[in-house]
């Protein structure tokens, strides 16, 4: 009697769907992974095929940051939770001033979720971290019962290094200092929003989504004294500001006529009653430098694809009562807070 | 971006300004009202020791409130123009025993409470919100229009699905096509929570409170005025001799406004003018009058937050669609509720007090936290200066 040699179905990505068995350590996971996410990742470090991924001796002091991600829809105009996973927490890698080496990723999938789907989800994955030249190199697959998830959540994590003499962080804003944004603001949330509320606008919303690692190389090679770099995601704009003036002690006064938004953008916040302030960015940064230096960063900026409408938008201000203050283009004042609860339409 | 940005334009708005200064003060040097961007000395508006008389505006709205204190005009004016926040948002002026009366049918009926975005978090009995007790499990939904509660009744058969309607004159007529709409289809398990109120009857209850706030003229509301029209507010000229300006929204409306009430005040007229052309008539919307005057009638009286009982001053639903009243249908009684004592929300929305003036602003009371609801939705007096205007008392 001849002994059959091993063979199982591949996977039915076309029709398929998630069940429990994906998540239960046996084969139809070992099958899943293979299949599906080491297929689209595929690199040295994830091929070792151990519980972790050994990796070389980092030149540097390492920063790592993680970030979960659940965002409905799945797909958007300019991505889709996976490309927005990769950037999400190679940016929060960037904003240290690291250069992002690995990620990780780890999925809890929801009973039911179309195979088709999580592939389409895995390989813009993977398409995001090949552009980006940071290799997905260790993972984990969870599901979850139909009912207790939303498709799909995936949290990233990331490694990266520092070069020598960087230092940044949110408590190092000084009075005088300049406030740098790298661009319009609210496209994310806005792309997202106006897709759940079936808004649509002659020229669609697209979500910024974009690894800013290279623009941040670009900003150190510069050369200017960087003080804070910081990523403007969930809550805006307004929110990250407040924050550092926190952090750091200040006030600042910004400029609203120097804030660039979108034309549609800006239309679909006033259609709603939002604030593009408060809405969130997932391919902009905000950077605090010294203010002799402020034009000339200026310049780099503006000479990376990612940072061509950068804009100096405010400076920092001693004030010990840490108000974040803007000048409006009616030439009035006021405070920008942090967001009270949700960001909610108002009623007449 | 076009319709929006001719009414916030910066220079036009400094004109106005201009403008306005010289009506104030015809014979004044020309003190400039234009702000120290660095927020230097902001209070030093000098409040001339020569005798300069004073213009104060009651802006009904609590749409111009936000306007006035988001796009900072304060410092736009000069000092003599005072600004008193009136009673005009919608979440603020409904009492604590209102929302109380939902959370009963969340908690106690079971029903799918529908409602709009700040009234989830106003503030009610036994430290509870709508929010609260959809965190507590009662299903209660926020949504964007009347259409949404409608959607949800259909789909949802076999619950009762009940719509807390609030709001003033432009949120009722939506209202009425939902109730309508319901009664055509034959919906049963759709009704309505209605506490829906009317401007004029608070205008008049805030010129006739005992002690009242003294006021030389309105900042008449804009959208209300679109579907009322202009004539409801000929009263407070004719009898009660105080200039209305009808005003959009946008900052230079309210400019334009505040500069036609002070040509009024300093010529001694008073009549209803309309500066938001683009959008109120004398008649206002005819056919959503007509929808309104359809499904709803006059309640004899209404409790508001602050104001106390009004006569006459909301709606409820006529006999004829008596089966889509939730008060009816569920025999929710509404039971008064006083006031947190140490929240002057009251005084506030009668004009009395300043937002600031309240012990518990800023403290106790922020928009995380709200005792009153004035600091709830982003149109109330507190809220709006909790969140633009806090600065300047730190000057």
């Amino acid at each position: 009697m001849t002994v059959k040699p091993n063979y199982s179905r591949p996977l039915d990505i076309k029709h398929g769907r998630v069940d429990m068995s994906h998540g239960s350590g046996g084969r139809a996971m070992a099958q899943l992974i293979t299949e599906l996410f080491a297929a689209a990742f595929d690199n040295e470090y994830l091929s070792q095929g151990n519980d972790g991924a050994l990796l070389p001796q980092a030149a540097g002091r390492l920063v790592m940051a993680t970030d979960s991600h659940v965002v409905s829809p799945l797909f958007f105009a300019g991505g889709d939770i996976g490309s927005l996973s990769v950037h999400g927490t190679l940016n929060d890698v960037a904003m240290m001033g690291a250069q992002p080496l690995y990620l990780s990723a780890s999925f809890i999938l929801e009973e039911g979720f179309l195979l088709r789907d999580l592939e389409r989800i895995a390989l813009s994955m993977a398409r995001a971290s090949k552009e980006a030249g940071v290799p997905i190199v260790t993972g984990d697959t969870k599901v979850v019962e139909h009912g207790k998830g939303d498709g799909v959540f995936i949290t990233t994590t990331g490694v990266g290094v520092v070069r020598e003499g960087v230092v940044l962080s949110g408590d190092k804003a000084e009075p005088g200092d300049k406030i740098l944004l790298s661009g319009t603001i609210g496209d994310h949330g806005m792309a997202i929003l106006s897709q759940r509320e079936g808004l649509s606008f002659s020229a669609p919303i697209v979500s910024d989504s974009a690894a800013l690692h290279g623009l941040v190389a670009a900003m150190l090679d510069s050369g200017a004294q960087l003080r804070v770099l910081r990523d403007p995601t969930r809550g805006g704009l307004a929110t990250t500001l407040n924050e550092i003036a926190g952090q750091s002690g200040v006030g600042m006064m910004l400029y609203e006529s120097a804030i660039p938004v979108n034309l549609p953008v800006e239309a679909a916040c006033e259609f709603l009653g939002l604030d593009p302030l408060y809405v969130a960015n997932e391919g902009k940064l905000v950077a605090i430098c010294a203010p002799e230096d402020a034009q000339h960063l200026l310049a780099v900026m503006r000479a990376h694809p990612l940072a061509e409408n950068a804009s100096i938008i405010g400076e920092v201000l001693e004030d010990a009562h840490g108000f974040v203050q803007l000048t409006t283009r009616m030439g009035g004042r006021r405070v920008v807070d942090w967001l009270a609860g949700e960001q909610l339409p108002r009623i007449c | 971006m076009k319709y929006v940005d001719e009414f916030r334009n910066g220079i036009l708005a400094k004109n106005i300004a201009a403008n306005i200064a010289r009506e104030v003060n015809p014979n004044g040097q020309s003190r400039s009202p234009h702000p120290n961007p660095k927020g230097e000395g902001t209070n030093e508006r000098s409040r001339e020791s020569q005798n300069i008389r004073t213009y104060r505006l009651m802006e009904f709205c609590g749409g111009h409130t936000h306007a006035i204190s988001r796009y900072g005009l304060i410092d736009l004016l000069p000092a003599s123009v005072r600004l008193i926040h009136g009673p005009g948002c919608p979440v603020c002026v409904l009492p604590i025993g209102r929302v109380d009366q939902a959370i009963r049918l969340a908690r106690e009926a079971g029903v799918i409470l529908c409602t709009y975005a700040d009234t989830l978090r106003v503030p009610a009995s036994d430290n509870l919100s709508l929010m609260r007790a959809r965190a507590q499990g009662s299903d209660v939904r926020m949504i964007y229009s009347t259409q949404d509660a409608l959607k949800i009744a259909r789909e949802n058969p076999l619950r009762e699905v009940v719509f807390l309607a609030i709001g003033f004159e432009t949120t009722t007529p939506p209202t009425a096509v939902a109730v309508r709409q319901a009664s055509v289809e034959g919906l049963k398990n759709f009704s309505i929570l209605c506490d829906h109120v009317l401007t004029p009857a608070a205008m008049h209850a805030i010129l006739k409170v005992a002690g009242g706030v003294a006021l030389d003229g309105f900042i008449g509301p804009a959208h209300v005025s679109t579907i009322i029209g202009s004539k409801p507010y000929e009263p407070f000229a004719d009898d009660y001799g105080k200039p209305v300006v009808i005003a959009g929204f946008e900052p230079l409306d309210v400019m334009q406004a505040i500069l036609m009430l002070v040509r009024q005040i300093n010529d001694g007229r008073a009549v209803v003018e309309n500066e938001f052309t683009r959008a109120v008539t004398r008649e206002g919307n005819l056919k959503a009058q007509q929808l309104v005057a359809e499904v709803f009638e006059l309640r004899d009286t209404f409790e508001w937050r602050g104001l106390g009982s009004v006569p006459d001053s909301a709606l409820k639903l006529r006999p004829a669609f008596a089966a889509f009243d939730a008060e009816l249908k569920f025999s929710v009684d509404y039971v008064a509720v006083p006031d947190n004592k140490a929240c002057e929300c009251a005084a506030i929305l009668r004009g009395q007090k300043r937002p600031q003036e309240c012990k518990i602003f800023g403290t106790v009371c922020t928009p995380e936290n709200p005792i009153g609801s004035c600091m709830v939705s982003s149109e109330g007096a507190c809220a709006a200066h909790y969140a633009f205007g806090r600065f300047r008392e730190t000057a």
